[in-house]
């Protein structure tokens, strides 16, 4: 393989030695040597061997921000698919509306998009998520794309730099959902541009220096408009 | 279940396979669009197709395990996948097999982290020549790791036999309807561990450690083939764009 691609590992693929390192995510020990548990990219930068996983559900992790679907509305309460293994609660005490038992379904309805926070995971793996934050609401319009959960930190970029900038370079309005779906509301061009984009970032998600690629593939295409 | 047939001509079998050859294996990692983990696999004569689904909550209820995911195998033959056709649908041997292949995955899955989940591996069976357990378990471990479930091992499975009082390795065919004893086995090949083991007809001691022998070694060369074909896909998508 090329050098700037990084090395793909397999389930039950040797890691390295405990004594060395430190068993990070995506990872399991058994007689004092670290295995890989998930088909994923290696991470073996800091003190930990981290596997992260190339395919796979979301795994809700409390306060993270998501895209969900309505599944069903209840009397008091709605069931919303955030793309994880289980449909997670939406309670009608943590959504910003006064709403009458039984009244659910004029609120929200089977169908609906929200963007959500996941409030609490427990023990046996219960969802609950909440309309009660900043900036969350239910989705009107827009486009929702689909990437692989675990590619949504590529998307983001660090400190949100990918975002950012596809954010000035096609003037949409972008939401990503760290269950891997991804709001964006602008004009025709601009959304059409987000998607190619995202798709790429997707496929190129493992090279390295991919903000600056991006950064002028933008700027190149921006120029051919005007 | 006494033969005319020889099995045996100058060391080599009716299919020109010397005692401890396998029949000829290509795997294929996520082929299918729909489905969140497939494998086709074809293996000698047989042909099979799995498709993985989940982690996903488990319904109806009442199958739910609240420590941990429950895997669901579901094996079926296609109605043209023997000579005369199969009555479709489950059947008592399918059944069978759905059972000691969910348990055998059960083994290897990460299982505990998705309690109340169940993991539904559909495998068909879409051509049969002999040892469609094996092949379908094989296959069903590389649709796993291709729908990105956690798992301690890639299992593997295979099988040996008797024929004219001789122990091979993964029976035909003929072998396997004329022969006196089929003996197939999955194993974890990291740690050796048996995840399956069935035995039809009789085998004495020695020749028992004779054919699981062979059929370690016949595991730990599929288990090669499988992680080809994994990283093939990976790789292969990773690189070329």
């Amino acid at each position: 393989m090329d050098q700037d691609k990084r090395e793909i590992v397999i389930p039950s693929q040797f890691l390295g030695e405990i004594k060395d390192k430190k068993a990070g995510n995506g990872t399991f020990v058994e007689k004092g040597k670290i295995y890989a548990e998930i088909l994923g990219v290696l991470n073996n930068n800091s003190n930990y061997i981290n596997v992260i996983p190339l395919k796979g559900r979301y795994d809700p992790v409390e306060k993270d921000f998501v895209i969900g679907i309505v599944i069903e509305a209840m009397q008091s309460s709605w069931l919303v698919d955030i793309n994880a293994a289980y449909p997670a609660l939406l309670h009608v005490n943590e959504v910003p509306w006064d709403i009458e038992f039984g009244e659910t379904e004029r609120y929200l309805n089977k169908g609906d998009s929200i963007m959500g926070k996941v409030l609490q995971v427990d023990q046996e793996k219960k969802l609950q998520i909440t309309l009660k934050d900043r900036n969350l609401y239910k989705i009107k319009g827009g486009y929702i794309s689909h990437v692989e959960p675990s590619k949504v930190p590529r998307i983001i970029g660090k400190k949100g730099s990918m975002i950012s900038l596809l954010k000035k370079y096609t003037k949409c309005r972008i939401f990503v959902g760290q269950n891997g779906r991804i709001w964006i509301d602008g004009n025709e061009d601009g959304i059409k541009k987000v998607i190619e984009t995202i798709k790429l970032i997707e496929d190129e998600s493992l090279s390295y220096g991919l903000t600056n690629k991006i950064e002028d593939l933008l700027k190149k295409d921006t120029k051919e408009v005007h | 279940m006494k033969s005319e047939i020889k099995l045996f001509e100058n060391g080599k079998r009716l299919d020109g396979r010397a005692p401890d050859e396998l029949r000829k294996i290509t795997i294929k990692a996520g082929v299918l669009h729909r489905a969140e983990g497939s494998c086709y696999l074809e293996w000698g004569g047989n042909k099979v197709m799995v498709a993985v689904y989940g982690p996903r909550e488990a319904i109806p209820r009442h199958t739910q395990n609240p420590l941990r995911a429950i895997v669901t195998a579901r094996y079926n033959m296609a109605a043209f996948s023997v000579d005369d056709r199969k009555r479709p649908g489950p059947d008592r041997r399918s059944r069978e097999i759905s059972k000691v292949i969910s348990e055998a995955l059960e083994n290897v899955i990460l299982v505990e982290k998705f309690p109340r989940a169940t993991i539904d591996v559909n495998i068909e069976v879409l051509d049969a020549e002999a040892g469609t357990r094996c092949a379908g378990l094989t296959a069903a471990a590389v649709a796993l790791v291709d729908a990105g479930i956690p798992m301690k091992d890639i299992p593997v499975a295979c099988a040996a036999g008797k024929i004219d009082n001789q122990i091979v390795l993964d029976l035909g065919k003929d072998e396997d309807n004329y022969g006196s004893a089929d003996l197939p086995i999955a194993i974890s090949p990291r740690t050796g561990e048996i995840l399956l083991l069935q035995m039809d007809g009789h085998l004495t001691q020695e020749e028992f450690d004779k054919a699981f022998d062979l059929v370690l070694k016949g595991c730990n060369a599929i288990s090669e083939i499988q992680k080809k074909a994994i990283l093939e896909k990976y790789q292969s998508e990773q690189g070329g764009n």
